[in-house]
């Protein structure tokens, strides 16, 4: 019985388990390898009798280096990081406030708003950005980092107001009405008592908020016209491809050298998030 | 130190649903006033206008003689213990404690003086610096009365404090609750919906129902006087027996008679029960007030009845009747020796019967 059960786990459980990993790290393994692969072999016919797609015999960082001095990446990284953290900030501080009320003020149209936030967040990109570029060049915000620091938060405020609205609620009410007993303002309760007990769900909210900047593709190429202004995603792909030349090794490097400080952030708050995600608290 | 009354308050939410009616109460000065009810009674949304997390609809509240009607809760020099303690979970034992005294700006020297000499006093002085998650369910209430205690306030508010103990832990805060009260002498409002809790802490017990205050009164008076057929209900375990009966007058005298029971109405409640001859009221009797005939009761106050159940409890016995169509509960001496579906005689205690109105359900 004891042996049925395991190839059962086995068969529901590791096996399962193990496709799923392959096919999601799949496209990360392919990009590290092309990263790593030397043009020669890169270029070669898969038909061709020495053909190894799925790993590399000569490793080399001629791509790294290619990128790092042939191109304006590290300008690029800067850039990301910089639009990625304002925005992030900007959008968390909002959404706490905004959160905070929604979950907790009971005022008129409360409920509406709630909801009207979160179809904001409905709305595509791929229209806003109409709008929105009008308003940037009106305001001479073009081709400077103000232009997505300023719109990126258009869509992370929704996000980030809605996912800690939700997690407030998860606060037993209590702890806030002791802490105004105990002698603090509702704002005092809110910013001494309610925000840190809400670390783990702001701290979530902020990933995904860093994330979506870092990864945020058409505003920053609308908005942005100059090399050195650019983002990475932009960055890369604009300047990596010339023409209808593909620069594969390089383009690859950059994708991975760009998506190593997200996979740092996750992995030092993956503790924190976890916890925010899954929104416990207890008294 | 403060005496706390309630004139005319009233809750209404959303001008649909009348949680509070028209309360009007007078807790003394270091008195324990107990609210209970069952749940949705409005003890607990009184409790929360008194500590002004609820605003009022109609009505005055006065704390120390001052009305607290528009005052933040903060400004009413209050602590209150909430019934899941909402402790600070960020913060330690020491720092949930100093919480209160650090928002009022109290001098370091001071805060420490009072949150030692209230560990101390609740026996927590060893978790100070834990976390409110490595507590047990008891050390953390103790560190929620501790809470409230260092801030000296002229009222405690308690919130079901104990309804998330064990049995037994229960017991034991709740005479240490009373002997913290007797030590501390501040007013203190407390809100339970369990009769055991509010008749052993309260110096007076407020019984409420739909909204509405049923009675006032210290807890012996409730249980031997109650005023109506719910308080007499509420009060005691096991609850009191009732019986539908007709009141008519035969032999110069009145008797209750109901199915498989016929009394003589004892000549204390004759003259007020009266008016009633030929109409039907409700007969209240407690199941301590029953016992086992003895040969020497007189025969109008004895009733036969079959025994459905038995349940020995050591120091007594509490026996399940039925006569006629009623069912009873008596508790009788451990000595009695009964037996299912055995047919007994039983007597009540004249001296301890209670008619109630059939319409109004007050005592008559």
């Amino acid at each position: 019985m004891v042996i049925e059960r395991r190839w059962k786990k086995w068969l529901y459980f590791y096996i399962p388990l193990a496709v799923f990993i392959l096919f999601t790290l799949f496209p990360f393994y392919w990009m590290a390898v092309t990263a790593f692969r030397p043009d020669p072999e890169l270029y070669r016919s898969w038909r061709a009798a020495s053909a190894t797609p799925f790993w590399t015999l000569e490793p080399t960082l001629e791509h790294f280096k290619g990128l790092l001095e042939g191109s304006e990446f590290l300008q690029w990284l800067w850039n990301t990081m910089l639009i990625a953290m304002v925005a992030t900030i900007i959008s968390l501080i909002c959404g706490m406030f905004a959160g905070y009320a929604l979950a907790r003020l009971k005022f008129r149209g409360s409920e509406f708003l709630g909801t009207a936030i979160f179809i904001t967040y409905l709305v595509p990109q791929t229209l806003l950005f109409i709008p929105l570029a009008d308003i940037i060049r009106n305001m001479q915000l073009g081709n400077t980092p103000w232009a997505l620091m300023l719109t990126y938060p258009t869509f992370l405020i929704p996000f980030c107001t809605w996912l800690l609205m939700g997690y407030f609620k998860t606060i037993p009410r209590e702890l806030e009405e002791c802490a105004r007993i105990d002698g603090a303002t509702r704002f005092g309760a809110m910013v001494r008592i309610i925000f840190p007990v809400a670390v783990p769900g702001i701290l979530s909210a902020g990933i995904f908020a860093f994330t979506l900047s870092w990864n945020e593709f058409i505003y920053a190429l609308v908005f942005l016209s100059s090399v050195e202004q650019k983002t990475v995603p932009v960055g890369v792909v604009s300047e990596l491809i010339r023409g209808d030349t593909f620069f594969w090794g390089q383009l690859m490097a950059g994708a991975l050298l760009g998506s190593v400080p997200v996979a740092l952030a996750y992995s030092f708050f993956v503790e924190y998030y976890v916890a925010g995600l899954t929104g416990s608290v207890k008294g | 130190m403060a005496e706390v009354v309630l004139t005319g308050i009233n809750k209404w939410y959303d001008g649909k649903v009348h949680a509070v009616k028209d309360v009007n109460l007078h807790a003394r000065d270091k008195e324990f006033m107990v609210f209970v009810g069952p749940s949705g009674c409005g003890k607990t949304t009184t409790l929360r206008m008194i500590a002004g997390l609820e605003e009022i609809s109609s009505g005055e509240i006065r704390i120390g003689g001052r009305v607290v009607n528009d005052l933040p809760p903060m400004d009413r020099d209050i602590a209150m213990v909430f019934q899941n303690y909402a402790l600070y979970p960020h913060k330690s034992v020491y720092a949930n404690m100093a919480f209160g005294l650090q928002m009022r700006k109290f001098p370091k020297g001071e805060i420490e003086k009072r949150v030692q000499a209230a560990a101390e006093i609740l026996g927590i002085e060893s978790l100070l610096e834990r976390k409110p998650r490595q507590l047990s369910g008891g050390q953390r209430q103790r560190v929620a009365l501790g809470r409230a205690i260092v801030r000296h306030p002229q009222l405690f508010l308690f919130d079901e404090p104990l309804s998330n103990l064990d049995a037994k832990l229960r017991v034991q805060m709740r005479v240490e609750l009373k002997r913290l009260h007797e030590r501390l002498e501040t007013t203190a409002i407390y809100v339970t919906h369990d009769q055991v809790e509010a008749m052993t802490l309260g110096d007076r017990v407020v019984v409420m129902k739909d909204g509405v205050v049923q009675q006032v009164g210290e807890p012996m008076a409730l249980y031997s006087r109650p005023a109506n057929r719910f308080v007499a209900g509420f009060i005691g375990s096991p609850a009191m027996n009732f019986a539908e009966v007709t009141i008519s007058e035969s032999g110069g005298g009145l008797w209750a008679e109901a199915s498989g029971i016929r009394i003589k109405v004892p000549p204390a409640s004759a003259a007020s029960l009266r008016p009633h001859t030929g109409k039907r009221a409700t007969l209240g009797v407690r199941p301590e007030a029953l016992r086992i005939a003895n040969g020497s009761d007189p025969a109008e106050y004895l009733f036969d009845a079959t025994v459905d159940v038995v349940e020995p409890l050591g120091s007594e016995i509490l026996l399940n009747l039925t006569a006629g169509t009623n069912a009873l509960v008596a508790r009788v001496d451990p000595a009695v020796n009964v037996k299912t579906h055995e047919r007994v005689r039983l007597a009540f205690d004249p001296a301890r019967l209670h008619f109630f109105d059939h319409a109004t359900e007050s005592a008559i």
